[in-house]
């Protein structure tokens, strides 16, 4: 007979334990509550249709009258998510380095350069956007510097990490025959971080030429601003043109992204 | 014994001088070894044995200051070398090279930049980070390092497309290029199939004859450490078991510190 014939099956379902009922029935509780705070309305929904419909309708066919300044505009986007995310990218190096447990000068350096990497990662684009606008002006060099800022946030944390991860045998092997802090980073551990910072690079651009589209929203310059100002004017079908010129902006750096990336870290260095 | 001497007859300081050396590692209840006091003349060399776990590589990290010693002073070229500071220690180090159990090349970059590096004690800066902006005489002295070992044909190869032996001669290329009094070595040959391994060793002692250079290398291969070595140095049980010349010396002889 089989030795297991009066053993008791193990339950299908554990029972959750009290507290974690009252925590489920607390969540539960809460997210009903927000379903009102977030203004989350059917009735609302449906009656919007026909103005979607409308809308929508109106969209089409995009408006061509304007193509030459919307181009323009588009380029200057393309320009300001460039220079952010190169200039993003130059200060991230170093602040990365400052910020990595093995290349700081001290743990208190470490602390402090991670603090800022994250306040400035933390603050929303949009905050940082409206800080440059109030700060240098309207256009797109307010922009710019909000694209410097979201990238050293998203580099400075990664690069310092990549810089962790790397293998401490040739930075060890370097330190072994009195290389100094500085040529160790430059001879080893960049040119071993170097797929994984390249990596975070190109997502950095792909954010950034996403990210400079709804800066311009906000005053900071570029495709995003002419967006407003066809809404604003209820020429939706200018709004469709710049729809489908950030979409195509959008996916070709997205595609140039993805090749870069396969070229580069794919085996040649 | 009676030192070496310079052109003057006046004796010359060892390359290497342990004084009752002592590593503990924080939290550990015995120190690994200690007491350990031993001095290598310049041009000899020395082969650091015993079993596993008696911290041969410790020792040899710890002469460097690799890792730092809990106790004892060390003397390399006549200069103390703890206490000092991390400038006068990168200075000291710059007479030395290192080779590793693993090659430890930057695996993205060419056998060339990987031996350029070797230099980067001596010359500080760009010029010395990539075989691009290398000046012409130290890409050449490069080249030479690399022709020493057999490998000036695969300069421009990737370091992590080249074989482990290959790897291993390029590091020992690499170490040259420091143009080193002494050669430090951990287990060289350990992670390499035994003709690759006999090959990267007999590469060692041409180098060593033909410069002149103090080694001093780890190794578990006791007919290694009879063949290549002028003296051995054995661990057992926390301490300097033995120290004695090769010559007097048997693999039978040897065996005891493994027991």
């Amino acid at each position: 007979m089989n030795e297991f014939a009066h053993a008791k099956p193990p339950a299908r379902f554990d029972a959750p334990g009290p507290l974690s009922a009252v925590l489920f029935a607390a969540f539960l509780a809460f997210f009903v509550w927000s379903l009102a705070g977030a203004g989350i309305s059917i009735s609302e929904l449906i009656g919007g249709l026909p103005n979607m419909a409308r809308i929508g309708a109106e969209m089409v066919p995009p408006a061509t009258d304007r193509l030459l300044p919307m181009l323009q505009s588009v380029l200057v986007t393309f320009q300001m998510a460039v220079v952010g995310t190169v200039l993003g990218i130059a200060f991230s190096v170093p602040l990365a380095v400052l910020a990595s447990r093995n290349h700081t000068p001290h743990p208190s350096v470490r602390g402090a350069v991670r603090a800022v990497i994250s306040f400035m990662r933390t603050v929303p684009d949009l905050a940082w956007a409206l800080f440059f606008v109030a700060s240098v002006g309207l256009g797109p060099f307010a922009g710019a510097l909000t694209l410097i800022v979201d990238t050293i946030g998203f580099c400075g944390r990664f690069f310092a990490e990549a810089m962790e991860e790397v293998d401490s045998g040739p930075p060890e092997a370097m330190a072994a025959i009195g290389a100094g802090p500085l040529d160790i980073i430059a001879c080893a551990t960049l040119p071993m971080a170097l797929p994984s910072l390249i990596n975070t690079s190109l997502f950095a651009l792909e954010k950034a030429v996403r990210s400079s589209v709804v800066l311009g929203l906000v005053g900071a310059g570029g495709i995003g601003a002419e967006l407003a100002t066809s809404m604003e004017m209820f020429r939706y079908d200018q709004a469709a043109t710049i729809i489908l010129m950030i979409f195509a902006l959008v996916v070709v750096v997205e595609q140039l992204s993805s090749r870069v990336r396969a070229r580069l870290i794919g085996g040649r260095g | 014994m009676t030192g070496p001497t310079n052109d003057n007859g006046e004796a010359r300081a060892p390359a290497l001088r342990v004084d009752q050396l002592a590593k503990r590692f924080d939290g550990a209840a015995a120190p690994v070894w200690s007491e350990v006091s031993f001095a290598v003349p310049a041009g000899q060399s020395v082969a650091i044995i015993g079993g596993n776990g008696t911290g041969k590589s410790t020792l040899l990290r710890c002469c460097l200051r690799l890792i730092e010693p809990s106790a004892g002073d060390i003397h390399l070229h006549g200069e103390r070398l703890t206490g000092s500071r991390a400038h006068h220690l990168r200075r000291m180090r710059s007479s030395v090279g290192f080779v590793f159990q693993k090659h430890n090349l930057v695996p993205r970059l060419s056998a060339l930049s990987n031996v350029l590096h070797g230099g980067l004690a001596r010359g500080r800066g760009p010029r010395h980070w990539h075989q691009a902006l290398a000046r012409r005489e130290d890409r050449e002295y490069a080249l030479r390092c690399l022709e020493q070992v057999g490998l000036a044909d695969l300069a421009g190869r990737r370091a992590d497309h080249l074989s482990g032996g290959q790897s291993q001669r390029v590091a020992i290329a690499r170490a040259l290029m420091q143009r080193p009094r002494t050669l430090f070595a951990d287990e060289p040959v350990a992670s390499l199939d035994p003709q690759a391994g006999e090959e990267v060793m007999e590469t060692f002692a041409a180098l060593t004859r033909e410069r002149g250079l103090t080694l001093i290398f780890v190794s578990h291969h006791l007919e290694h450490a009879l063949r290549y070595a002028d003296r051995v140095l054995g661990l057992r049980r926390g301490r300097l078991y033995l120290d004695a010349l090769t010559a007097g010396e048997s693999i039978g002889s040897l065996r005891n510190l493994y027991e």
